[in-house]
């Protein structure tokens, strides 16, 4: 039988389980959570010892990674109540949506043949990262109202920025070679 | 030691005496070997007082093996038995040797193995047998050195070593007959070497240019806690190169076009490091250049001179700076510390470039070419057990992606670079035809989409796998790391629960069965003493055991063991004691063994007791279970 940990990851830091979180409170946790498992501590121990606390810090690691990046944290939370967010099955969006994410992706495909592509990056990346602060605000409020369909659909609004976003620090780091 | 600290934290385990460690720096072109005494990182010196171990070895006619200064001795008289820079082959192929320039300076035996070989005197050696060598000889600095037994050494690695290297790396430790305690990435221990002036909180860069590579890295500390953001760099750039520009830069002045022996090859890059150094100190050197058999060049050489040569390399470290900047996510006004690591960073435009990149000056307070071994000892200390209310914590990332090949040759990652490690994750894969009973996988490592231009570190194939209809077998696969940045994979059949069966080919390095048998070779070489010293390490080991259980037992053994479980572990403690009184070394063996396999119910109690206090409670059953399946994969969670 495999074990579903995943439910744990929130109380694993003594965090409530919702969206909004006390990153101070996630971090400091785990630190101590570490410095007690962490295979360092354990590098004069015996096999046994080691191999458990190999599997306990990578479990810590896996949850923290989870729970730090906001995306990550909102997808993980459908998960825990059920949702999942299937991107290949599901083409339902917003027309409105999709026309920004069209006139986004050109602008993105255009940007590297400006006279100063950097500058034509910023403002889309500056753009993107007003998207993603919107959807964080929405995925809240719909998951603390226990509207799942609405924090889904968020969710996935926010992938597609998410991916613009990753295209253009890909970019940059082109033109920096 | 593990076995009390966890059982009572805050409190110090009971007395005991010091376990020496050491810190290693293997480098490209030069070791070094570092301790902590009383506290202070002291670098180990050899009989002759020195300190840096040049990283050559040399083969002689009669297997005579020579390290160190005396080794350089033979450059230029037999060149192509001595080799340096040996590190830069490190977990490397056959297919990556065309180009670099140990291709340029040595001939190879690719016919020996899965590794290029140097053809030497003595027969192929590959660059794990050569920083064996390296590390034989350190180690025997280190022995002589410290007062009591070696438990065991850090050992540091460039940032940027994929798995392979690392394996390597480890490998050569095994043959040296050295424990390794923990590979480090070697900008990591220069911060820690930094670090212990530094109790406050800030972000670090640490920009190492050694002899042959070239890391940087964005470290964040706190309060004693170091994470790794980022790591970036150039595995085949460093010093050696900016000598091979000097040459060039020679050869134009002296209006040389001719092809040098090798001989007269190593003269010149012998001149090119002096003008290097000099030019360091002083912005002008005179040359006596001595060629060829009869021509010689003299002029002067300035350090603007030296600029022009170098430049583009200097600036070609700047691409790596801007991309972990980005990687880290930081900006230049975030940082607080630049930390200046290897001898190349004494050149003036390094520093000047360095510096002016990161708008900060930077750092060099510590010597540049032993703050990497400085720091691996003071981890090394901490490791063995010697600290046990010491705060400091590493937390490390892997440098590159780990993926596997999919459909059309594509590389899907499963483990991003720079995740903190350890980490594990585990992915699905079904069949894609009726009745397939098999199931290939190619691990890779790298950043790029296309298989072809990653490493390949290992294929797989599962077997025995139920004959179904396309897509109904699923078979999990999960990758661990673990706090090396070592990787292993195991599948699970999943419907079914049964393990697959695994097929390991790794591409390069060495199998366990090659270790040993190389291990059995080296051994009967050295006879007798070998032996005497492996029996000894079996006992210490075996005292260390009996020490931790008897500890163990007396501070919480009748809290979680039944009177009969108390007993069955006594009586394997007895055991092992009678064992170790004698000299027969697989007895010896076999009695621990036993020892650890009896006892590993009352461990994993205490450890589940330890984590229930540090979990207020709460969730222990769910963490307990998770544990209890140590052999399965587990869901990842991404």
């Amino acid at each position: 039988m495999i074990v579903d940990f995943s439910k744990n990851h929130f109380d694993l830091f003594d965090l409530a389980q919702r969206y909004e979180l006390d990153e101070t409170q996630l971090t400091s946790k785990y630190q101590t959570l570490q410095r007690e498992l962490h295979p360092d501590r354990f590098a004069a121990a015996t096999d046994a010892e080691k191999r458990w606390s190999l599997q306990a810090a990578s479990l810590v690691n896996e949850a923290y990674q989870t729970l730090k990046h906001p995306l990550n944290r909102a997808t993980y939370l459908l998960g825990l109540n059920g949702v999942s967010v299937d991107e290949e099955t599901d083409t339902q969006m917003d027309p409105m949506f999709l026309m920004q994410q069209m006139e986004l992706r050109e602008a993105l495909g255009d940007a590297e043949a400006t006279p100063d592509p950097l500058k034509a990056l910023d403002s889309i990346a500056s753009e993107l990262s007003s998207g993603v602060r919107n959807c964080q605000t929405k995925f809240a409020d719909a998951a603390e109202g226990g509207d799942w369909a609405a924090a889904r659909a968020t969710v996935r609004e926010w992938q597609f920025f998410d991916k613009l976003k990753r295209e253009v620090k890909a970019i940059e780091s082109r033109l920096d070679y | 030691m593990a076995l009390l600290q966890i059982s009572e934290p805050g409190q110090a385990p009971a007395p005991h005496q010091r376990r020496d460690a050491v810190g290693i720096d293997l480098g490209t072109t030069n070791s070094l070997v570092a301790t902590l005494r009383s506290g202070t990182p002291t670098v180990l010196v050899n009989e002759a007082g020195e300190g840096s171990l040049p990283s050559v070895v040399h083969y002689g006619e009669d297997d005579s093996i020579t390290v160190g200064h005396a080794a350089q001795e033979y450059a230029v008289t037999d060149p192509m038995s001595t080799i340096r820079s040996a590190k830069r082959l490190m977990g490397k192929g056959a297919d990556d040797l065309p180009g670099t320039w140990l291709s340029d300076h040595y001939n190879f035996d690719l016919t020996s193995g899965p590794m290029p070989a140097f053809a030497t005197n003595a027969g192929p050696k590959t660059a794990i047998d050569v920083s064996a060598a390296l590390l034989k000889e350190l180690k025997a600095i280190a022995e002589k050195s410290v007062s009591g037994e070696l438990v065991g050494a850090v050992i540091t690695v460039p940032a940027y070593f994929d798995d392979a290297q690392r394996q390597a790396t480890k490998d050569a430790a095994s043959l040296a007959g050295l424990s390794v305690l923990r590979l480090i990435n070697e900008p990591t221990a220069a911060a820690l070497a930094y670090g212990l002036d530094a109790n406050d909180s800030g972000t670090v860069v640490v920009y190492d240019l050694g002899g042959g590579t070239f890391d940087i890295s964005v470290l964040k500390m706190q309060r004693g806690l170091f994470e790794v953001l980022a790591t970036a760099g150039n595995t085949a750039l460093g010093g050696d190169d900016f000598d091979e520009a000097i040459v060039s830069m020679l050869c134009e002045l002296a209006s040389f076009s001719g092809e040098l022996s090798s001989g007269a090859q190593r003269r010149a890059l012998q001149t090119a490091r002096q003008v290097k150094e000099t030019l360091s100190e002083q912005e002008s050197v005179s040359v006596d250049w001595h060629i060829e058999a009869e021509t010689h060049w003299s002029g002067t050489i300035t350090r603007e001179q030296l600029n022009n040569a170098i430049s583009a390399l200097v600036d070609q470290t700047l691409t790596p700076c801007r991309r972990v900047l980005r990687d880290a996510d930081i900006e230049k006004s975030d940082i607080r510390a630049v930390v200046m690591v290897g001898g190349s960073t004494r050149v003036p435009l390094v520093r000047d470039r360095v510096s002016e990149f990161f708008e900060q000056p930077v750092l060099t307070s510590i010597n540049p070419d032993e703050v990497v071994a400085i720091g691996a000892a003071i981890q090394a200390d901490v490791l063995a057990g010697n600290k046990p209310d010491n705060d400091l914590l590493l937390l490390d990332v892997i440098p590159l992606s780990l993926g596997l090949e999919t459909m059309g040759g594509l590389a899907e990652k499963i483990i991003p670079r720079n995740t903190t490690i350890p980490i594990a994750r585990a992915q699905e894969f079904t069949t894609y035809k009726d009745s397939q009973t098999a199931l290939a996988l190619h691990v890779v490592q790298g950043e790029r989409e296309l298989v072809a231009d990653c490493r390949s570190l290992a294929r797989f194939e599962l077997t025995g796998l139920p004959p179904r209809v396309a897509g109904a077998v699923r078979v999990q696969v999960l990758f661990q790391v673990d706090a090396d940045g070592l990787l292993t994979v195991s599948a699970l059949e999943k419907d079914s629960g049964n393990l697959a069966s695994i097929d390991v080919k790794p591409s390069y390095g060495l199998s366990d069965g090659e270790i040993e048998s190389m291990l059995q070779a080296s051994m009967d070489n050295a006879a007798g003493d070998m032996q005497q010293r492996l029996l000894q390490e079996q006992k210490v080991d075996a005292q260390r055991v009996i020490e931790a259980i008897d500890s163990a037992l007396r501070a919480d053994g009748d809290i979680h063991l039944s009177s009969e479980e108390r007993a069955a572990i006594d009586e394997l403690i007895d055991n092992l004691k009678n064992s170790v009184k004698g000299d027969d070394s697989a007895a010896i063996k076999l009695a621990q063994e036993s020892l650890e396999k009896g006892s590993s119910n009352f461990v994993e109690r205490r450890m589940n007791a330890s984590v229930k206090h540090l979990m207020a409670g709460q969730h222990v059953d769910a963490v307990a279970a998770q544990l209890e399946e140590s052999e399965k994969p587990q869901d990842a969670n991404d």
